[in-house]
Parts: C-alpha cells; sequence; structure tokens
C-alpha cells in the first residue's frame, strides 16, 4: 500500500486526485484535505461586484468533484512535519503519506498592511477576492454616488494578475452605463512600473486605461492607510486619497506552511520550476498558487502544471527520471468591459504577444486584442471549469505554449529562438 | 549580453547594465556601481548589499524588498530611503545581481525600452 496527501482542494488539488487516481492503481491510497466544503469558482469573483454573477452561482460542494476511490478528510492543518512523513490536523488527528502534493493555493492578507482592517474595512475599503467581500462591494457599488474610485494592488505576486485591470474597465463601464462617469475619478494604484509586467502587454493595457481615462500611479509601495484621512501612504510618502478603495492584499500561502518551515517569506513553497518537486525535500511536490514558480498565479498555471505533474509523478514514484518539463505556461482572458475581452498567452520564456490563439471548434481567439468572442469565451469558461477541468478531462489546449499564430516584435525573433532552443 | 569596463574591470552585462556573472563583482565595482546611479556607499547599504549577495549564493535568486525586510531585519521604509525612487532594482544593481522577479513572469530577451535604458548608460 502506497499514500498519496493532497492538501487542498480547489483547482490545483481537485484536477490533481482526478487524474492521479486514473493513472494510479488500487494499491494506491489517495486522501485529500480541505477545511470545508465550499468550492468556489473564483474567476467569478470579479462578476459579483457589478451583479453580473450572484454568489449563489460560483459555489458548488466541493465533494461532489472528488472521485470515488479517494478519501475527502475535512479539517485544518496545523503542521506538515516531513521527517516523519506526517501532516498533523488541528484537532489532533494524524495522517501519514509516503508522499505529499502541496495545493492550498494562496490567499488575500488585509492584516498584513496597517489600517487596511480598520475602522474603513467593508467601509470604504473593500477587497474582492473573497465571496463576502466581493458581495459587500456589490452593495457598496450600487450606493455609490461620486468620488474618488482608486483601484490598488499591495504587491506582486497576486492571484489573478489581470483582475485588478479587468477590474478597472469594469467599474469604468459600470459608471459609464450608469451615467454617473463624470461625477467619479478613477485611479489605478500599482506596485509595477506600469499598467503590467512585460513590454507589449503593458504597453497595450496602459492605452486602455488612458482611453477610459483613468489615471495610472505607477511604482506605488503601499505602506499603511491612513483611515481618517481615507489615504494611501506609500514608501516614499506618496499620497493617494479615495472614497472607495478596491484593494487587493498582499497574497500569502498558508500559514502551516510557515510553521512548518515549508515555505519561503511569502509562505510559498520552494520548488523546481519545471518538475515541481521541492527543492528542501524528496517526496513533496507543490502545484497551483501554493509554489513559487516564477509565472502567474493562476487557475490555467494550475490546469497545465497538473498536465505535466502527473506523468512526472508516475515516473518519480517508481523511481525513473521525470521526463516532463513545464513551461509555466499560462493563459488569461481579460474582461475590458461593454461585453469585450482579450486574450493573453504566454510562459517562462515569452511574454503575453498579439496575434491570435488557434483552438478547434471555438477558436481563433484575438490575442491582445478586444472582441466579444473573448467575452463570451470568458462566460462559457464557467461550465467548462465544472464539467471539464475539475474533472480532469482531457481539453483541447496543449499543456506548452505554441508561437502558432503569435506576432514577434520586430528584432526579438533571433532571441526568442534561441532562448527555446 | 556585452562587456563593459567599469573602472579598470572588464565585466559583462545585460541590456540595461546589471552583471550577468555574479564571480566578476567585488566591493569596489559595487562603489562604482553605486555612484553610476548617484549613490554614496554607507555602512547602511553594505548590509543590504551584503545580505543580497549571499542570499543570492544560497537561493539562486534577488531577493524581493519583502524578503529583505523579512530575513536581514532592515525595514521596507529604510530601503526606499538608501536606494531612492525603484529600489529593489537599484540595489540589485549595485550588488551585482539579476533584477529581482519580484513580479509575475519572466521574459526572453530585453525590451526595447531596457534597450534605450542601456544607451543611456544604466539606470536612473
Amino acid at each position: 500500500m502506497q499514500r498519496l496527501l493532497v492538501l487542498g482542494g480547489g483547482t490545483a488539488g481537485t484536477m490533481v486526485v482526478n487524474k492521479l487516481r486514473r493513472r494510479l492503481d488500487s494499491q494506491w491510497q489517495i486522501t485529500v484535505v480541505d477545511q470545508d466544503d465550499a468550492h468556489v469558482y473564483q474567476p467569478g469573483y470579479l462578476f459579483i461586484p457589478f451583479g453580473i454573477y450572484q454568489p449563489s452561482e460560483v459555489v458548488r460542494s466541493r465533494h461532489r468533484f472528488i472521485p470515488d476511490g479517494v478519501e475527502l478528510v475535512f479539517g485544518e492543518i496545523d503542521l506538515v512535519d516531513p521527517d516523519a512523513n506526517e501532516v498533523l490536523l488541528a484537532d489532533g488527528r494524524r495522517l501519514g503519506y509516503d508522499y505529499l502534493i502541496i495545493a492550498t493555493g494562496t490567499m488575500p492578507r488585509p492584516d498584513q498592511t496597517p489600517g487596511m482592517l480598520g475602522s474603513q474595512w467593508r467601509e470604504s475599503i473593500f477587497d474582492f477576492f473573497s465571496l463576502d467581500g466581493a458581495t459587500a462591494l456589490a452593495a457598496a457599488l450600487a450606493e455609490f454616488d461620486s468620488g474618488r474610485v482608486v483601484v490598488h494592488t499591495v504587491d506582486m505576486p497576486i492571484k489573478c494578475p489581470v483582475a485588478p485591470l479587468e477590474f478597472s474597465f469594469l467599474a469604468e463601464a459600470y459608471f459609464r452605463h450608469r451615467g454617473m462617469r463624470d461625477r467619479v475619478e478613477l485611479t489605478y494604484a500599482t506596485p509595477l512600473p506600469g499598467a503590467f509586467t512585460q513590454p507589449v502587454a503593458s504597453a497595450q493595457l496602459g492605452s486602455m486605461l488612458d482611453e477610459r481615462k483613468i489615471a495610472v500611479e505607477p511604482d506605488f509601495m503601499v505602506e499603511r492607510i491612513d483611515e481618517e484621512r481615507k489615504t494611501l501612504v506609500s514608501y516614499d510618502e506618496r499620497e493617494i486619497p479615495f472614497d472607495l478603495l478596491v484593494t487587493i492584499p498582499l497574497n500569502m500561502g498558508a500559514e502551516y506552511l510557515a510553521r512548518s518551515g515549508l515555505g519561503d517569506e511569502l509562505n510559498y513553497v520552494p520548488v523546481d520550476k519545471y518538475t515541481m518537486l521541492s527543492k528542501a525535500h524528496p517526496g513533496i511536490f507543490a502545484v497551483g498558487d501554493a509554489n513559487n514558480i516564477p509565472t502567474s498565479k493562476a487557475g490555467s498555471v494550475a490546469h497545465f502544471g497538473v498536465d505535466v505533474l502527473v506523468g512526472n509523478f508516475c515516473q518519480y514514484v517508481e523511481g525513473k527520471e521525470m521526463t516532463g518539463r513545464f513551461d509555466g505556461h499560462a493563459n488569461c482572458f481579460i474582461e475590458s468591459g461593454d461585453g469585450k475581452g482579450l486574450l493573453i498567452d504566454f510562459n517562462y520564456d515569452t511574454e503575453p504577444l498579439t496575434g491570435s490563439y488557434p483552438v478547434p471548434v471555438f477558436g481563433p481567439f484575438g490575442l491582445l486584442k478586444e472582441n466579444a468572442r473573448n467575452h463570451w469565451g470568458k462566460l462559457a469558461f464557467r461550465w467548462m471549469y465544472w464539467n471539464v477541468l475539475l474533472p480532469g478531462r482531457p481539453i483541447p489546449l496543449p499543456a506548452h505554449m505554441s508561437m502558432l499564430g503569435k506576432h514577434q516584435p520586430r528584432g526579438q525573433e533571433t532571441a526568442a529562438t534561441e532562448e527555446q532552443s | 549580453m556585452t562587456v563593459t569596463t567599469i573602472g579598470a574591470a572588464q565585466v559583462h552585462v545585460d541590456a540595461e547594465g546589471f552583471l550577468t556573472e555574479y564571480g566578476e563583482w567585488n566591493e569596489d565595482l559595487g562603489s562604482q556601481l553605486a555612484a553610476q546611479i548617484g549613490i554614496e556607499l554607507t555602512d547602511a547599504h553594505w548590509r543590504v548589499i551584503r545580505f543580497l549577495r549571499e542570499d543570492y549564493a544560497e537561493q539562486g535568486e534577488t531577493a524581493t524588498l519583502r524578503r529583505v525586510s523579512t530575513q536581514a531585519g532592515i525595514p521596507v521604509k529604510e530601503l526606499f530611503a538608501l536606494f531612492p525612487g525603484k529600489p529593489a532594482k537599484k540595489m540589485a544593481y549595485v550588488a551585482g545581481l539579476p533584477k529581482p522577479v519580484g513580479c509575475v513572469l519572466s521574459v526572453a530577451g530585453p525590451s526595447r525600452s531596457s534597450e534605450r535604458t542601456a544607451r543611456r548608460g544604466g539606470i536612473r
């Protein structure tokens, strides 16, 4: 009997157990631990503040997506003891394992910024990467009449790095459709030097902010929030006053990883970026948002990463060399308001480029280009998520990024080719 | 990647002027790199730079501001005072290390904006 223990039954953990249950024989006992039975479709958080989705539309029972032959244990994880091959739960239960896959993701930590969780929390300061936050923000937006709206990110990396941009685009359209755009001043405050991290995407997305008259405050590293003056204060003493602040708090991995000595300064598990095997402990993998690989924290990365991990895991447990190499592939639809959206597709070595993304039947989708098909692609994805992605059914999207259809910036053709070889 | 001369030393740098060979750096060179971006190094600066050098040797990555603050106990506020404007970038530049990832992606090849920066002669 071999025991595989998976920590976290979210996007990555659910896909892993579905795929591995099919690959591993009955000699394998597979267990997954999570703290509750509510699986949230996290891309849906973006739409709740604008009343496009209701909270009930994004939550389902976790256990429905865990296959037969996998035990689902509910409990809070207290500690991993990698020397004893054991996980301790807060209620004292102990779960032994031969192999461990960590998939407990990342979460917003408003407690990490002084002044955020004070008197203005859920009064004039909101987050939307939690179900109650997104729901409270919907009510606040419906009542909002005029003033300064600031969309803000504390620090990178964050789950779904395009979400604050999407929120800004949707907020602009929301105020415009309600006939109050001229009474709202919109500001986008980011710790990055521009709208996004990479040159081609940053230029395109930056000009979309300009067109919508959304002011950008770049290189803004928040130190604290002055509650009384309702003002963001940065380390270099710049100030941004707000009437309504929509912030992405610092994102961190789970606290038990820090207690177990398995996390870095943000509680992410340091792993080999190609195999997702822990750098410190044999037999421990970390997949999805929980690891420290240098790509987006996003469901698409979890999906493509799990595809590579599953094949590698089967080789690893047989003592063979792992032949799969994850390339950091990510793709994201970006909602831009007015029923339109964009698509970006990239990996460790290739930044998001313009062009088109080929998908059989439904595609091609335009890359870094606004159109209605990308918007409908994003909305259709919710169905795909529950019915195809989580159960681990095949999707006609290859795990590795392809250059097919992408336009390379002039002068970089040779550089990119060299990097890939 | 190109070879450039800083003081008496020949070193390999990327398009933005960051050293690409860990072993080519020494403290003299650090002082000259700092001078190029208008910083005179004090003991407080050296504490940061030595931490960055040691941490890189162990981790293989340049520490972020948050990591310097949690691991070396130097508050982020102080890093902004020591290396004004873009501390993460300036610290790495002086310490002869790659820019910290600290963001969501890595990328192939230099961007054109960074080539422009290189032509102007390093980060400002």
